[in-house]
């Protein structure tokens, strides 16, 4: 039963982690004011980028590093639409997700004599498990009464013992969170985000707020996206991110444009994956298919159930032009 | 000073927000970026945009697939204009579309009548079964307040593994295959004498003449009728709707109906003329997000989307062409995305318009809409 428990929350940790990343640029992005619905691009250019990277050099921080830069870029296209000619954020988005992935598997096809999946990453050049080598102390080391607690796959281990990328997803919720919320810069964040006016008349820079922060979203999906390609698997392919950016687009709105509750949407999402990859792998005579559509419908009703008009920063959406009434 | 100063604001907004001219001029700028890459990636851009051309327009075969591949687009794309119309962003077109190939291959297989009753109840049931699908993420919206974004999406997948699930069932599925049974004769539109001339494998169909006609019918309802003003109206400003006396949840409702039966619609005729069956799906297969890049080319407007639904089925399937020299097809994806990247950023075609006809030399602050 214990290790059923840790199995779960292990598969929820891992199915939540690229949405966690992605889902907190939304969060930034969103809180000054940009829509950034172009965040599946940018995951799916950042999981090429990562896996292309840690297929050539073998090494997965660089790969992690390029991965969010990649990101980055896109983000910074965004904001050039969307910032300084007042583009359409959605329509600028809904761009980006044609272009970063278009540009991801062209690149792909160029440089890997035609193939659309990157070469398989070594498991030694994978995402670390920084905590692994301690764990394998432990049981080594240990008298035997507890050592067997820290075996693999006990639950000790199935819990705790989590890629790198985990650990970085929830410590850039806490940052994001101090950042937004005690921070000068997050207060200046947020009053371009909910009234980019009064900001500017104060003082604040509002575009160069909004490309920090739409750059910043960019970086963080795709690090999400490398995320997936250098952890979860060991590559990229054009299904790899299908829908999953969208998914945190959803989770910024469920999460009510909070880091913190952009955790629990996606830590919800991730949950329900888990029970679905646990239910499936009991014997349970219940179709794939229906176990497929569970995390999608208990975010429905969660939605439902969760009524309470969900509030937006008040300018999103807008573009800001100084000067204009 | 100020009243000349809006004036000629409204002269420039008059002038560059043709949509036309807006929208020619984002593609030929996309095509000028897709053509950069193409060099940079160490190809010729204009044999690549040759064999492009050839492919879509060089033989009837070209020309028949062309227009086979953008007939579901003209639906999908009016879909998703309808709804933008109405101020709703509907991204769950990809699930309405499954949901309504889904619903007119039980309809197609499993129903047994004349053709000239089984192919109309077809497309009603695939459209009528879609509308119905994304009426619920209308209801949710118009009850619980949930965004129809996030409804969609999750529609879309729920759809999705709902099309893989009935694939599950014995009664359904062709045996020893990934899909379904074929849909009755009865139910086909496809053009066999047609097919004789540009080669079997294109899959000429009526379903171009149907989606045109729809388009037309979506015209006549948004521009003509109380319950199309009345939708534009919330689209337009919802507050001011209610306080006119318009039911606003009742249109968010209607819309998303509307909205889906033309998502299914193209599911429906999808079946009817290409596919004649439905199968396992591992992912998304575009439809409805390509119906999206449509209706954002096509200015939201029923023409427009025709017209850009035949551009992109055009350029989707010509760009093929391109892989005889190794160019790799998603530059399609690239050049789509460029265009759809210009066309949002208004201000930049602004400029970029000053600088060609320079009539307006004076500086100063530029009109913003």
């Amino acid at each position: 039963m214990l290790s059923n428990i840790a199995l779960i929350i292990s598969i929820t940790l891992m199915y939540a982690t690229p949405l966690i990343y992605a889902a907190l640029g939304g969060v930034i992005s969103e809180k000054s004011g940009i829509v950034n619905i172009g965040l599946e691009g940018m995951m799916t250019i950042g999981a090429f980028a990562g896996a292309a990277t840690g297929a050539l050099t073998g090494n997965p921080w660089l790969a992690f590093i390029v991965a969010g830069l990649a990101g980055g870029l896109f983000g910074l296209l965004h904001a050039v639409a969307s910032v300084t000619f007042h583009a359409n954020q959605v329509v600028s988005g809904i761009a980006i997700n044609f272009l970063a992935p278009g540009l991801a598997l062209f690149i792909s096809r160029r440089i890997f004599n035609g193939a659309t999946m990157t070469p398989l990453i070594p498991l030694e050049n994978k995402m670390p498990l920084p905590l692994n080598s301690i764990f394998q102390l432990l049981h080594l080391r240990l008298p035997k009464s507890v050592s067997p607690l820290f075996a693999r796959n006990s639950v000790i281990d199935l819990i705790f013992n989590q890629y790198a990328t985990v650990y970085i997803a929830l410590a850039l919720v806490g940052i994001l969170w101090f950042l937004i919320y005690k921070t000068k810069l997050g207060l200046r964040i947020r009053a371009v985000g909910e009234h980019p006016k009064a900001a500017d008349t104060l003082g604040v820079n509002v575009y160069k707020i909004r490309y920090l922060c739409v750059i910043l979203s960019g970086a963080l999906a795709g690090l999400g996206g490398a995320s997936l390609s250098l952890a979860i698997v060991s590559t990229f392919r054009a299904t790899l991110v299908s829908g999953q950016g969208f998914i945190a687009l959803a989770a910024v709105i469920f999460g009510k444009w909070k880091p913190q509750g952009a955790l629990a949407a996606c830590l919800l999402f991730g949950l329900a994956t888990g029970l679905r990859i646990f239910l499936g792998g009991t014997g349970l005579n219940v179709s794939q298919n229906l176990l497929s559509m569970l995390p999608y419908i208990i975010t429905l009703i969660v939605l439902v159930g969760f009524v309470g008009k969900v509030v937006a920063p008040a300018a999103v959406g807008l573009p800001y032009e100084k000067g204009d009434n | 000073m100020a009243r000349e100063n809006n004036f000629k604001a409204k002269m420039i907004d008059y002038i560059l927000n043709e949509n036309l001219k807006l929208t020619l001029l984002s593609i030929i700028l996309g095509l000028l970026s897709g053509a950069v890459i193409l060099a940079i990636a160490g190809f010729n851009p204009l044999e690549a945009y040759q064999l492009m051309i050839i492919g879509m327009l060089g033989s009837p075969r070209g020309i028949a697939w062309t227009i086979v591949q953008s007939t579901p687009l003209i639906l999908t794309g009016l879909s998703v204009a309808f709804a933008f119309k109405t101020g709703l962003f509907n991204i769950g077109v990809e699930g309405q579309f499954i949901i309504g190939a889904l619903a007119a291959t039980l309809a197609g297989y499993f129903l047994d009548l004349p053709a000239i009753l089984h192919i109309p109840t077809v497309l009603l049931v695939g459209m009528t079964a879609a509308g119905l699908w994304a009426a619920f993420a209308g209801y949710l919206k118009a009850k619980f307040g949930v965004h129809e974004v996030i409804a969609t999406i999750m529609l879309n997948w729920i759809a999705l593994y709902l099309n893989n699930y009935l694939l599950e069932f014995d009664s359904f599925r062709r045996p020893s295959s990934e899909s379904s049974h074929r849909i009755k004769e009865t139910a086909s539109i496809a053009i066999t004498w047609l097919r004789d001339i540009v080669g079997p494998a294109v899959r000429v169909n009526w379903g171009i003449v149907i989606a045109l006609v729809i388009a037309i019918i979506v015209h006549y309802i948004l521009f003509k009728t109380t319950l199309g003003f009345q939708l534009r109206a919330v689209g337009y400003n919802r507050d001011a709707s209610e306080y006119g006396g318009i039911n606003v949840n009742r249109n968010i409702i209607i819309s998303m109906a509307i909205s889906g039966m033309l998502g299914g619609g193209a599911g429906a005729l999808h079946v009817m003329g290409v596919s004649r069956q439905v199968s396992v799906l591992a992912a998304m297969e575009g439809f409805g997000f390509n119906g999206i890049a449509v209706s954002l080319i096509g200015n939201n407007s029923p023409i427009g989307v025709a017209l850009s639904a035949i551009l992109f089925g055009g350029i989707s399937y010509g760009g093929r062409n391109m892989q005889n020299i190794g160019v790799p097809s998603e530059i399609i994806s690239i050049v789509i995305g460029s265009i759809i990247f210009y066309i949002a950023s208004y201000k930049l075609l602004q400029f970029v318009l000053k600088k060609f006809n320079r009539k307006n030399d004076k500086g100063g602050k530029q009109y913003v809409k």
